[in-house]
């Protein structure tokens, strides 16, 4: 708690004994609400054990698993996708060639103005009409919507990331590299990329938490992922006259929170690492997903002389 | 070229109606989030417990499933017959304040500590010195965050069209429905938010221009 020790001081004896009444206070205000959520849902039979019975059935578990399966696999294929194109548009943007500059630049900020669900929708709606022509059959039109969508945009938000951490990179380092006689790629591929990406690798992280988050937009195109399934599953199955909702909603969303925060664990534990170890430039900072946010912004700051 | 010509009134609806969302989902946001990153910081626990849930929970969650509850959920347990307008606003609302919580509260941390230091020594009690030397100081941090969370939000209020509010994501699905060129309408709607997010980030140019002062 950094920030308690700008706001008040180590409490006293008379702080404590007002502070031990706010926590009780607190707690029940905190655990009032809790009770009243619970005797809402259970107003509405939402706890009787009947309802949360489904997840006994072995239909049920399957499809939980095929949602998560296919969700993972958007994941990781648009993860790989957006990476490369991040690195391609990182270089393309430091070009010194004009016209790839500005192409480059160009498709960042388009990509990343336009809601990735308008982007999705788009590239849907094309696939669909050349469906015959591209050869896709069942729900793949879906499938590469999705990932090509989610790798456009990420790989723009990659690329700005990574441009930062190019630029925090001590100059001396590229005229040194330029000093022994390496060529132009070479001090990119050898010198500045690799130290890029290591004091970026959380928030290239964070971001794919927002990559693995975004995969829930194919819902909308109707691809079967783990949000499809969950709603298909919640109004199919009726139990008592209603439908399952809740129970599903309950069990789906703690998936997602448990797939995202393994993911940022990782980030933290890169961070933690990396700070450790003090040989080149700094690691930045972890967590601030930027939400789907332009992840640039806050990256502009260059993380190695931050702190 | 003739998908804006044609349909001008139904866009301008869309953006309309995009910018509503927008704006009401921001003040939520704010309001909550400032809550909540009030709860954050306060010396008792519960609260602090509270709020860490709180933005655990609603980072970690996709937005979609998010406008699923709110559109399944909520009318169930807690009212009935609300228009997309308001289940939307709660959605997006929720969401973003948990981005605006942290911004908050790490715009706190900035603010040195001998400011707290000199308003306890005057005598002012806890909810005093955060909300009249803690907050307006932190406020000045927090803006350049805030605008790359409201452009966010702008684009996440896209979703609340695939949900049946009439806005600008909504409109393209109409007209594509309608056999006219996707291409032209990615088009014509990415312009209109692009508009959207450059007075947004303009307006917080300009706010930071005005409240900034030399430290």
């Amino acid at each position: 708690m950094s920030g308690a020790s700008v706001l008040y001081d180590v409490p006293g004896p008379k702080a404590k004994a007002r502070n031990r009444v706010y926590s009780v206070i607190g707690a029940l205000a905190v655990l009032g609400l809790i009770a009243f959520a619970f005797l809402r849902l259970d107003a509405k039979g939402q706890l009787d054990p009947e309802v949360w019975r489904i997840f006994n059935y072995a239909g049920v578990r399957t499809s939980i698993r095929d949602g998560v399966l296919t969700t993972l696999q958007v994941f990781a294929v648009a993860a790989v996708l957006s990476l490369v194109l991040g690195l391609l548009l990182t270089v393309a943007r430091l070009s010194d060639h004009k016209p790839i500059r500005w192409l480059a630049t160009g498709f960042i900020e388009l990509f990343r103005a336009v809601p990735l669900l308008i982007t999705i929708y788009a590239l849907w709606v094309i696939l669909l009409t050349n469906r015959d022509a591209l050869g896709l059959t069942g729900s793949q039109p879906q499938f590469w919507a999705l990932v090509a969508g989610l790798t456009v945009y990420n790989g723009s938000v990659q690329a700005e990331v990574l441009r930062a951490g190019i630029n925090a990179v001590p100059k001396g380092q590229k005229e040194a590299a330029y000093a022994l006689g390496l060529s132009k790629t070479q001090v990119m591929t050898t010198v500045l990329l690799p130290q890029a990406v290591r004091a970026m690798l959380p928030t290239i992280i964070s971001q794919l938490v927002v990559t693995l988050k975004d995969t829930s937009l194919g819902y909308i195109i109707t691809f079967e992922e783990l949000l499809y399934t969950a709603r298909l599953m919640s109004t199919n199955i009726i139990v008592n006259g209603n439908d399952t909702y809740i129970p599903v909603i309950i069990v789906i969303g703690s998936i997602y929170v448990a797939m995202c925060l393994a993911l940022s664990a990782l980030a933290t534990w890169i961070e933690r690492r990396g700070r450790r170890a003090r040989t080149g430039i700094r690691v930045g900072a972890a967590a601030e997903p930027v939400a789907a946010a332009d992840a640039a912004e806050s990256a502009e700051a260059p993380a190695g002389t931050k702190d | 070229m003739n998908v804006l010509l044609d349909y001008l009134p139904e866009f301008r609806d869309g953006f309309l109606g995009t910018l509503a969302i927008t704006a009401s989902a921001a003040l939520l946001a704010l309001v909550l989030g400032v809550l909540i990153a009030g709860f954050r910081v306060s010396p008792v626990p519960p609260l602090r417990a509270f709020g860490t849930a709180w933005v655990t929970v609603l980072r970690n969650t996709p937005l979609t499933l998010l406008f699923l509850v709110a559109f399944f959920v909520v009318p169930q347990i807690l009212f009935q017959g609300a228009s997309p307008y308001v289940l939307a606003t709660l959605a997006l609302g929720f969401y973003t304040s948990s981005f605006v919580c942290e911004a908050v509260r790490s715009g706190i941390t900035t603010v040195p500590l001998g400011q707290a230091e000199a308003a306890r020594s005057l005598g002012m009690s806890f909810p005093q010195t955060l909300r009249l030397v803690v907050l307006p100081q932190a406020t000045r941090t927090v803006i350049p965050p805030l605008s790359s969370i409201i452009i966010a939000l702008t684009k996440n209020s896209a979703i609340a069209g695939a949900f049946g509010y009439g806005e600008l994501f909504n409109v393209s699905k109409l007209l594509n429905d309608r056999g006219y060129p996707i291409a032209w309408i990615f088009l014509w709607t990415a312009l209109a938010y692009l508009v959207i997010t450059f007075a947004v980030s303009g307006l917080f140019r300009l706010l930071e221009r005005r409240l900034g002062v030399a430290r």
